[in-house]
């Protein structure tokens, strides 16, 4: 059993899709998790239809979402890091890593979560991860925890294989969907939630799994 | 947010004419656009208090609308705007949303920073 968890993501909602169900089967058997949060999502692009939030109100819808998305999933320590949404690849590397180290030697996590540098499309994703990995890296090899990578860019499983760690969170669909309706003002994308009214079998082979890659120092 | 109706919109331009201004100016594709589709290109910019000072400055067009402003040296343009925020009293907040609801423009001026 994993002592403590760090989830480090850029975006609220980042959670919800990739890794909620993981974190909702972790807590149950009694494990802390943190996540740190690098942005509120202030630069997101979906405001409701028609559009309840605007440039200056979005921040602080979403800082409430993501409140509600950690209170669905269970975790007990949402730390909301500031940093300016969409900015993470050009913010200054030693203040990133900084805060991100801060948290490492004050929970010393077993497991990192984060998303696969160069694997994962936005650019704050790959700038979060690559930010995660630095930090990580740094740490004698004995004292490094297991990092796992979320990673989902086109080309993907051709650069970095299979996902090696696959969870089956079935049983954990409810607090996953309670965490994604909980970004209200992201949840109507089309995109990732088609109508909005899946029946149990396609909510179950959408999200029944999550995948991870175990990162390999050299 | 409300759709746009122009000559309220231009009451407002006018009154904030002739002085420093903090403008917050976005154009975004989304960071996924390509990935949804790869013929997409993505493509984004802001800018983001900044001050800027316009002594004209007037929207046009039947909606989705357009915005622009003459400064002492130059213009600032923006198209594709349908909606803005009817209870800011102080501060200009329109943006342009897509068919799906997604921000594609943003235009925002206020006396303080945003």
């Amino acid at each position: 059993m994993e002592s403590h968890i760090l989830v480090v993501l850029p975006h609220p909602d980042d959670e919800a899709f990739v890794a909620a169900g993981t974190l909702a089967m972790h807590i149950e058997q009694g494990v802390k998790v943190t996540y740190a949060c690098l942005t509120l999502g202030e630069m997101g692009r979906n405001m409701g239809i028609p559009p309840f939030a605007n440039r200056v109100t979005l921040a602080d819808i979403r800082k409430e979402e993501l409140e509600a998305s950690c209170r669905a999933i269970g975790i007990q320590d949402l730390r909301m890091l500031g940093f300016h949404d969409k900015m993470i690849e050009f913010e200054d590397k030693q203040l990133l890593d900084r805060s991100i180290a801060a948290l490492v030697e004050e929970l010393q996590p077993s497991l990192v979560i984060t998303f696969y540098p160069g694997y994962s499309v936005h650019p704050d994703h790959d700038a979060c991860g690559a930010a995660v990995i630095r930090v990580i890296e740094k740490l004698p090899p004995d004292k490094r925890p297991v990092v796992h990578c979320i990673a989902f860019s086109r080309d993907h499983e051709r650069e970095i294989g299979q996902p090696d760690v696959i969870i089956d969170i079935t049983k954990y669909l409810k607090q996953k969907v309670a965490s994604i309706q909980s970004h209200r003002s992201q949840f109507q994308a089309a995109e990732l939630m088609g109508s909005n009214s899946l029946s149990d079998q396609e909510m179950q082979a959408r999200y029944g799994t999550e995948r991870f890659w175990t990162y390999r120092f050299n | 947010m409300q759709p746009i109706n122009p000559s309220d919109i231009q009451a407002r331009i006018d009154a904030l004419k002739e002085q420093e201004l903090y403008i917050h100016l976005e154009m975004t594709t989304g960071a996924y656009a390509a990935h949804f589709d790869s013929s997409k290109h993505p493509g984004s910019i802001f800018i983001t208090n900044t001050t800027v000072k316009f002594s004209h400055g007037s929207i046009s067009g039947s909606g989705p609308y357009r915005i622009g402003l003459k400064m002492e040296q130059g213009w600032i343009y923006a198209e594709g705007l349908t909606y803005y925020e009817e209870q800011e009293k102080e501060r200009l907040i329109m943006a342009g949303h897509d068919s799906q609801g997604k921000l594609i423009v943003a235009f925002q001026l206020s006396k303080t920073p945003f």
